[in-house]
């Protein structure tokens, strides 16, 4: 099947099948990452820059791994030392990339609209890796694949996104992808962390009272609460908040039995979720969500800069 | 010696002429307004035939960026822009560097205006010190050298205290405190109307009531001081009917609102992030762009003005959240207005003249311009059948970035005179 886009910006541009095409290209690479020698040389020849203006770890981290084990070319530019820091801009910075003859750019950026900004000036790919509190496309799609691989389908499931919704460039790309996979998206804020037009991502539904939404719920996907990214304190306190809204043991009696746990990770234990319900070894996917970063990432960059290629060549 | 300016359809509403004249201009002064107008020896003929004549245009709220931002614009460009638009004066807003809070200042750039300009420039000064919103500005000394109205336009004076004392002193001087309504702290760092744009581009939102609540509060600081309020660039159906009400009820404020305001909304902004439509108060819905349409033509509004904001191409380059606010307008205002407002028949000339000429001297209480004998000639003339595109390169602003580049337009100024001197002629700059 013919693979159309050149960029992974924005998620609504990918239709269910362009996704799923990814979700069963990164099953795939699921192998690759099973073998002892977890590399291929799909993308030989290829240079990636992993343009990372803002600190990363996990996102950053998970990129190399999967250019490196699709054996592409990778050249780091942003952070701290880089020359955006130093003033030179945006544009400045991609003219001079532009100039290695690059293919992709893994760009984040703490200000929303970057990654497009970017890609109005290079010949070469772009990939959103997280965008100011607008987007993050390829932690999306780890996440449907990992919803998709324990529950066997997207189309139906009813989905919970609980948390700080309003500052949250994850749901910016999730709760887009799952309408487009047929899913049913609730969300669950207090109304100080939604945004203005919820329906606008996607969601069917919001409501401010967890436990009312919990029985319905095939999988709770909880989002890390980040202090640092609010203006101004938005609830009075981190122990009120996992009052209202955490994840807790004493929840676990309102939820289905197959309800699955996701989270994005990096986990605040106490806040969003309690120890039981972060390392229930049934219901928490979040590291299955880890793992599903490195094959995703190389479905995306393959489908993207090799698609021509047989996969299997 | 005179200027004939003949088979020209007048329009001016505040004498009843709608009418083919010809106009005798000697001097700075129109000397006769009549059919039977012959030249003697030595006199300009200029045959307008198929155009309109009405009294120059008056845009209030324009940033002409000198001193400090010069590579923005300067007095020069600015009023070079406001001639090609259609203009026979601004008024600027004081939010330079070093802001207009003095005297000095405010001679300062009307020396510069006299020697370098191309129309009229009123200046406006500041309510407060350094527009810091505490202390007031040295009011009496701007009026004395020839300030007509104050305002902190950039943001709004945040502190209710410091806004009645502001109101209270200028009431001895008999000049309008114009508003920017912002509500500091509901607003924050709001970078689009908080709606669809908002949760479309995950930007912090500006919200109607940021805007709303400061016209409602400061209607009443006028109410209480008895000093005229004219509200800056208002943008909502709700901030236009509090004004509404108060005018009802008596209250001494007039209004004013952009042409982005009335044309564009928050839908222009998408995914792509263009920076030309961050601007501040923000594109917001059409809901409002109706309720503003309706406020234009029922006389709620006053003036239409263009909070004229250049910025150097590298400023709106960057990111959404780094670009400042603002977008250019002097020169596509006159013929938004002719094109969106008059063409489709929503208004006349004679309620344009209102809005663009009439109302924005009364506001500013500077000397009336009527197309009659006797009266300073400064005067506007547009073909109002003239088609153009808004292109980035047909600019006499130094920046370029206009929310409205590739709009298809009819009805652009061609002939332009200040105090009878031409600024344009046949639309190129005098």
């Amino acid at each position: 099947m013919a693979f159309n886009h050149k960029n992974l910006i924005d998620i609504t541009e990918y239709s269910a099948d362009d996704i799923m095409q990814i979700l069963e290209t990164a099953t795939t690479f699921q192998e690759v990452n099973e073998r002892k020698i977890k590399k291929v040389p799909l993308l030989k020849g290829i240079t990636v820059v992993n343009m990372f203006n803002e600190p990363s770890t996990r996102t950053k981290s998970s990129f190399e791994l999967a250019e490196s084990r699709l054996s592409c070319d990778k050249l780091s530019a942003g952070g701290k030392s880089s020359a955006t820091v130093k003033g030179e801009s945006l544009l400045d910075t991609m003219e001079t990339l532009n100039s290695y003859k690059i293919d992709m750019v893994v760009i984040r950026d703490k200000m929303a609209g970057a990654p497009y900004i970017v890609s109005q000036h290079t010949s070469a790919g772009v990939i959103d890796a997280g965008d100011g509190k607008h987007n993050h496309p390829t932690q999306a799609l780890l996440d449907l694949f990992t919803i998709w691989q324990r529950k066997g389908t997207l189309d139906g499931l009813k989905v919970g996104i609980v948390g700080d919704i309003g500052h949250s460039r994850v749901v910016g790309s999730l709760a887009p992808a799952l309408k487009i996979m047929g899913a049913t998206v609730y969300g669950i804020a207090p109304q100080t962390l939604l945004p203005a037009r919820p329906d606008l991502l996607g969601f069917d539904a919001v409501s401010s009272h967890i436990d009312e939404v919990l029985p319905e719920l095939d999988v709770v996907y909880m989002l890390r609460i980040q202090m640092e990214r609010l203006d101004g304190a938005p609830f009075p306190s981190l122990r009120e908040y996992n009052k209202l809204y955490g994840l807790t043991e004493e929840r676990d009696r309102l939820l289905k039995p197959d309800t699955i746990v996701c989270h994005p990770g990096p986990i605040n234990r106490g806040v969003e979720l309690d120890d039981y319900m972060a390392d229930h070894p049934e219901r928490s996917v979040i590291l299955d969500q880890v793992y599903a970063g490195i094959c995703v990432r190389m479905a995306v960059l393959y489908l993207l800069l090799g698609g021509n290629n047989e996969l299997n060549s | 010696m005179s200027l004939i300016l003949k088979n020209v359809r007048a329009v001016d509403p505040q004498i009843g002429l709608d009418d083919v004249v010809s106009v005798r201009i000697e001097g700075d002064k129109i000397a006769e307004v009549g059919s039977q107008i012959t030249a003697a020896e030595g006199d300009t003929v200029r045959d307008l035939s198929g155009k309109v004549l009405v009294p120059g245009l008056v845009d209030i709220h324009v940033h002409l960026r000198e001193p400090g931002q010069e590579y923005k614009e300067d007095i020069e460009s600015g009023t070079r822009a406001a001639a090609a638009g259609g203009f026979t004066a601004v008024c600027c807003m004081p939010n330079t560097a070093p802001a207009i809070d003095n005297g000095a200042m405010v001679e300062a750039v009307k020396g510069i205006a006299a020697a370098k300009g191309h129309c009229r420039v009123h200046v406006a000064g500041c309510c407060t010190k350094g527009r810091e919103g505490a202390a007031i500005a040295e009011m009496g000394d701007m009026v004395e050298h020839g300030a007509v109205a104050f305002t902190d336009d950039g943001c709004g004076v945040a502190d209710t205290g410091a806004m009645r004392r502001v109101m209270d002193y200028a009431n001895q001087f008999g000049k309008v405190v114009m508003s920017h309504c912002q509500d500091a702290g509901l607003v924050g760092n709001g970078q689009v109307n908080e709606g669809v744009a908002s949760t479309r581009l995950a930007l912090a939102g500006w919200p109607a009531e940021g805007e709303e609540i400061q016209i409602a509060r400061d209607i009443l600081i006028a109410n209480l001081t008895g000093t005229p309020l004219h509200i800056q660039h208002l943008t909502t159906a709700r901030g236009l009917d509090i004004v509404r009400e108060a005018k009802a009820k008596g209250v001494k404020v007039t209004c004013e609102v952009t042409p982005h305001h009335l044309f564009l909304n928050e839908e222009a902004l998408d995914e792509t992030y263009d920076t030309n439509f961050k601007v501040n108060p923000p594109l917001r819905t059409q809901d409002d762009n109706d309720a503003l349409v309706e406020g234009i033509v029922d006389g709620t509004i006053d003036c239409i003005v263009t909070d004229h904001a250049p910025h150097a191409k590298y400023e709106k380059d960057r990111p959404f959240e780094l670009a400042p606010f603002g977008m250019t307008g002097i020169e596509t205002s006159l013929s938004l207005v002719l094109t969106q407002l008059v063409s489709s028949g929503v208004i006349d000339y004679n309620r344009m003249v209102e809005l663009m000429a009439v109302n924005p001297r009364a506001i500013l209480g500077v000397e009336p311009v009527k197309l009659e004998a006797g009266s300073t000639a400064d005067l506007t003339v547009f073909d109002p059948a003239c088609e153009w595109t808004v292109t980035a390169d047909g600019f006499q602003s130094k920046s370029a970035n206009s929310g409205f580049l590739g709009a298809h337009l009819t009805g652009k100024a061609t002939d332009v005179y200040v105090g009878g001197a031409p600024t344009l002629v046949d639309g190129k700059i005098a």
